[in-house]
């Protein structure tokens, strides 16, 4: 299974920012959306980075200062990037060895979408009921 | 709310397709949404269950075991069928609208995805899925010619369908007469003079889509040996740590599988059956009557994305396969539909978790939902399409309670077939359909088999509008 497969009923909307952004505004964003990630993109739309709670989280409690701060001081750049024809088992796999929950999806540079580990969980998790309920009305005449 | 007043007194649903994604989704809405859900479904066939039907191998009855569940949503009072009636011909969702308060679009991935690669439309290259439609007797598909003179066949992709379409090459006569293909398909494949059959992986033993049962049976098969390269079964660095990072054992047994088929001598069997791995087809040669004489391949090697993904690189070494017959299998999309926003680059309707969005606000339009490949492009087996479509039932609950639908004339959804009817269509019931399927099985069973398929509109017609007496006959003329 592709990444591809994911993102076809996600909806084409991606929620971005730029890095000069104020954290609070960028924390608005994330409450407003009900979103753990925002994808921090250049002036051209390429994904810079990314601005998870983790990394608000981090920062605060190493006592920054939230006002004054952009999204550029706190984001996490450079970020690891995926396509939409990437395994699902391969970056369920990258982003638990490096635990991380959230991928932009990029094609050609251009930004598609994004997955977070719950998308690839349900996908997984889809994939292995629907092999369970193939091969039970196989096995039992209905 | 643009719908009209949430009717707790009936939600009637349509349902655009009737193939396994359509057939889950009317099964949940019956289990979870209100005791007066309807659901009414139409196909542009005579015949429903889609690529069960259609795209389930013909020597792989067993998965067909799934249309008896089928057949028992169908069983309930609040379902009906209309074969026979396509969606933008003779039905507009304006009509739809004015009969029914919400509509699914199940209507899967009908196109083949490109190669985009020079000689593609050369005559002799066809897509896997025509052939596929072609052998289970689709009736739009029966007039496809393939050159079965050929000795020497190409398939690209390793996937379901090019594994399938590889097998079904190299059945023997005896094996052909255990499916329920049709009879002049039959015919047709017995005169073949198909020797060799290539399949062609991009990637290596670990990555492909094929599983370990279908493996096995191209190891197994009564006229073809499996050949396999042994320096192609061996995996590269970065496979073996994929494979063992992942610690699944079927994978593990997959490649283990392949090593063994590549050691195994051959036994001299009537047909060879190689399976590749490592190339990826740049261009299609034809000779001067256009027609493909030769398919020419670039040896690739693995290297690792940057989210963990082995993908195929370019070797700059090349190799040509002789042929005159190539399937293309990479892959599927979905067509769009008159009137229903689309997505290009995934080839799906425009949806998120079902709902279809407006193509200028990326929000719901009420009433509009879709699901199985058409939602999410062509993956998984037969019963992924259940969670799919559950998913997809739970937001069109969820938006009828909140009255988010069309706003249909009350008692429009009684008035239905009078409507279609009205227009000169001959609609199926599954009634009907239960009448061809008879018709198909006896004759199959005269023929010692599990079914002997129609394979034309004109003569499913002619069979439900003639005696019941005679309809064995039409199946014998059709045989």
């Amino acid at each position: 299974m592709k990444l591809e497969s994911i993102l076809a009923a996600k909806g084409p909307q991606v929620i971005t920012t730029g890095a000069g952004t104020s954290i609070s505004d960028a924390i608005a964003l994330l409450a407003h959306h009900n979103i753990g990630a925002v994808i921090v993109v250049d002036p051209a739309g390429a994904p810079s980075g990314i601005l998870s709670e983790r990394d608000i989280i981090r920062h605060l409690a190493a006592s920054d200062a939230p006002a004054g701060a952009t999204v550029g001081d706190w984001m996490t750049s450079p970020v690891t990037v995926a396509t939409p024809a990437d395994d699902v088992d391969a970056v369920l796999q990258t982003m638990t060895a490096r635990r991380f929950r959230h991928v932009p999806v990029v094609e050609r540079g251009r930004l598609l979408g994004m997955v977070t580990i719950g998308d690839l969980v349900k996908a997984e998790r889809d994939d292995f009921q629907g092999a369970i309920e193939s091969l039970e009305s196989q096995l039992l005449d209905a | 709310m643009s719908g009209g007043t949430p009717t707790p007194a009936a939600l009637n649903v349509a349902i655009i397709g009737a193939g396994p994604a359509a057939f889950y989704a009317a099964e949940a809405l019956f289990r979870d949404g209100p005791p007066t859900t309807h659901v009414d479904m139409f196909d542009r066939l005579p015949t429903p269950f889609g690529l069960v039907r259609h795209g389930v191998a013909p020597d792989h009855q067993k998965i067909k075991n799934v249309t008896k569940s089928f057949s028992q949503v169908a069983a309930d009072p609040r379902f009906r069928f209309f074969g026979n009636v396509e969606f933008g011909r003779d039905l507009s969702l304006d009509d739809i609208r004015a009969h029914y308060h919400q509509v699914l679009f199940a209507t899967g991935a009908q196109t083949d995805r490109r190669m985009n690669i020079p000689g593609e439309d050369l005559r002799g290259s066809h897509p896997a899925t025509a052939f596929v439609a072609w052998y289970n007797g689709h009736p739009d598909f029966q007039d496809c010619q393939f050159d079965l003179s050929q000795e020497r066949v190409a398939v690209v992709g390793v996937g379901n369908v090019a594994v399938d379409v590889a097998r079904i090459l190299c059945l023997s006569r005896e094996e052909m007469e255990q499916t329920d293909m049709p009879r002049h398909v039959i015919e047709a494949l017995s005169q073949s003079r198909v020797r060799e059959v290539h399949l062609l992986g991009r990637r290596g033993p670990a990555q492909a889509a094929f599983t370990n049962p279908e493996l096995k049976e191209l190891g197994n098969l009564a006229d073809a040996d499996l050949v396999i390269r042994p320096e192609e079964a061996a995996l590269d660095e970065l496979s073996r740590a994929e494979v063992e990072a992942s610690g699944d054992r079927m994978l593990q047994r997959k490649v283990d599988m392949i090593a063994e088929f590549a050691a195994r001598p051959p036994e001299g069997k009537e047909r060879q059956l190689f399976l590749r791995f490592f190339v990826s087809p740049v261009e299609l040669i034809g000779g001067v009557s256009g027609t493909v004489t030769a398919l020419k391949l670039v040896r690739t090697r693995l290297v690792a994305s940057e989210s963990g993904t082995l993908s195929a690189e370019p070797t700059g070494e090349f190799e040509t396969i002789e042929t005159g017959l190539v399937f293309r299998s990479v892959g599927y999309r979905g067509v769009p539909l008159p009137g229903v926003p689309f997505h290009e680059r995934w080839g799906v309707i425009l949806n998120e978790s079902g709902r279809i969005l407006d193509e200028a606000s990326n929000e719901p339009l009420p009433g509009m939902y879709t699901s199985g490949w058409i939602k999410r492009g062509p993956s998984g087996v037969i019963g992924t399409n259940k969670p799919d479509s559950v998913e997809t039932v739970a937001a069109m609950l969820e938006d009828a309670v909140s009255g988010r639908t069309f706003a249909p004339v009350e008692s429009a959804r009684d008035a239905y077939p009078a409507t279609l009817e009205s227009r000169g269509l001959r609609c199926v019931t599954f009634d009907d359909w239960c009448r061809i399927d008879a018709v198909e099985q006896a004759q199959g069973a005269r023929e010692g088999r599990p079914r002997a398929k129609l394979t034309s509109v004109a003569e499913m017609l002619a069979c439900l509008d003639a005696p019941a007496a005679s309809s064995s006959q039409v199946a014998s003329a059709a045989g």
